[in-house]
């Protein structure tokens, strides 16, 4: 038997090679567009609200929209689940692709479209049924009866949303008797007990308690494995903390809109540094 | 981020903390370029009073760098700057690091400033010392200038003038290698003008990463371990 020695490189007791490879910052265009807004206007009667948005929204990732109160970032996301179709007076041109297919066309089932589109509020919203039946309730219009299917769903959607350990033994209570962060979860599971592509979360923190609001935001770290999440916030920590990407608006216009890290560290637009940092512009 | 800027915050508290974190780095500044000058002028007159003065003060620069580390630590905290007030405090953070540093050069200088005194005095009354010691306080002054201003472009200026620093420093240690091998008794003299010249060169060097922090302040770019030119492009 020949033995070939082949020299390999040195290895060394402390390789740390892995290490130094500077951050590698991720850009939307590497990404799988999940969501495509394209030149987006939105009137509100006479008032324009959005002014020809144009944005990739990745798919399983978070994207945070930042911006001062009236500035249109809950009206944008409103617009991904056609939430606007119920306010009166309002004009929509422009497009908005899910999945390559523009949810404004014609012969689009709105109720099929949040269905794969769920939306979270700022108030937590439980409906007026035991625990179980909420998380139950979307299964249920969609025409689920066997109990085990139920069962099973509603605890996978509990335990994604983090609450099941703390709900298990009080499946049967009223929602109503969950806490505000409880209540909140409550909301999230159901709103994807019904596995929806997009989460869209309107504040979903803003009225809840620190301990609570680190809990939401654990959750929303663990859910972007599943689903593409955007998130509408006031609170710029937030918004660093949890998000992948963030976007910058300011009186209906989309000012910047990057990865979370550059934009917190260094924005290319001064509106921006203005805002995140507290200033007046 | 530019200096019109700093201040205006909506919150008055958070333009006050900044301005004062700041005017601590500065005064911190002043005080190791003053240090240096002492220094470098005990030792030229063999001054053993101003040399102590010297060492004893350096406790004060300590102080300062404690003072602002403590301030930097809680406008992190209490405030969570982002973007330029973020790059603000951690430049601070890291500028005052160099600046008690710098101070700790002074004072080794000034240590060899009593060395010396009991020796005999070179006929050019250490100008060489005197003369690189010029050209670092310069770059400090300048480094500072530059982080006042937040004037990029004029820190990368200054952070070229370690070339100079680091070739007279190297004219210094063949002279000295010379004067050892010319007469061995002037060895004990001649290392403790070695180690005055080491000092004032690393203040150079610490000058120099200063710079690094006003461009990193400035433009948001890392510019540590890279050339010069590449360092010029980026300030710009």
């Amino acid at each position: 038997m020949t033995a070939t020695t082949t020299r390999s490189t040195p290895t060394h007791a402390f390789d740390i090679g892995h290490m130094t490879k500077g951050r590698v910052i991720p850009r939307v265009e590497d990404e799988t567009p999940c969501i495509e807004v394209k030149d987006l206007n939105l009137f509100y009667g006479e008032k324009q609200a959005l002014h020809s948005i144009n944005m990739v929204i990745p798919k399983q990732r978070v994207t945070a929209y930042i911006g001062p109160s009236g500035c249109g970032k809950s009206t944008l996301l409103r617009c991904i689940n056609r939430m606007n179709d119920l306010v009166d007076g309002v004009r929509i041109e422009g497009e908005i692709l899910l999945d390559e297919q523009d949810i404004y066309a014609k012969s689009v089932n709105v109720a099929d479209l949040r269905r794969r589109v769920g939306m979270v509020f700022q108030k937590p919203n439980p409906f007026p049924k035991t625990i179980f039946e909420n998380v139950a309730y979307g299964l249920r219009l969609q025409g689920v009866k066997d109990r085990r299917t139920l069962d099973e769903v509603v605890e996978n959607a509990l335990k994604s949303a983090a609450l099941w350990d703390e709900v298990k033994d009080r499946m049967h209570d009223s929602a109503f008797g969950l806490s505000g962060g409880q209540q909140q979860r409550l909301v999230i599971a159901r709103a994807i007990a019904i596995e929806p592509e997009v989460l869209l979360l309107d504040e979903p923190a803003s009225a809840l308690d620190p301990i609570s609001t680190l809990k939401i935001e654990e959750l929303i770290y663990e859910l972007k494995d599943k689903y593409t999440i955007v998130i509408v916030t006031h609170n710029m920590q937030q918004a660093a903390r949890v998000s992948d990407y963030t976007a910058f608006m300011y009186m209906g216009d989309l000012i910047e809109f990057g990865d979370t890290n550059t934009l917190f560290t260094n924005p290319h637009k001064k509106q921006t540094e203005d805002y995140i940092t507290g200033r007046y512009g | 981020m530019e200096t019109k800027n700093l201040s205006h915050h909506i919150s008055r508290q958070f333009n006050e903390e900044l301005e004062d974190v700041r005017n601590k780095v500065l005064a911190m500044g002043g005080l190791v370029e003053e240090q240096i000058e002492n220094a470098t002028a005990a030792l030229v007159s063999g001054d053993v009073e101003q040399a102590e003065a010297v060492i004893s003060r350096d406790y004060q620069v300590n102080a300062l760098e404690v003072a602002v580390d403590e301030e930097s630590i809680q406008i992190l905290a209490r405030r969570q700057p982002t973007a330029g007030d973020l790059r603000l405090i951690v430049a601070i953070i890291k500028t005052i690091t160099d600046l008690e540093r710098m101070g700790d050069q002074a004072e080794k200088v000034a240590r060899m400033a009593i060395h010396l005194s009991d020796m005999e005095r070179p006929k050019n009354q250490y100008g060489e010392l005197e003369h690189l010691s010029d050209r670092v306080r310069k770059m400090l002054r300048g480094a500072l200038d530059a982080f006042a201003r937040m004037d990029a472009e004029a820190a990368a200026d200054v952070a070229h003038q370690d070339l100079k620093v680091d070739s007279e420093y190297d004219a210094i240690m063949r002279q000295m290698i010379t004067f050892m091998m010319e007469d061995p008794r002037n060895i004990k003299r001649t290392l403790d003008i070695m180690w005055s010249a080491r000092a004032l060169e690393r203040i150079g060097a610490h000058a120099r990463n200063i710079c690094e922090y006003v461009i990193y302040l400035v433009k948001g770019k890392d510019v540590r371990h890279i050339s010069l030119e590449e360092m010029s492009k980026k300030a710009r």
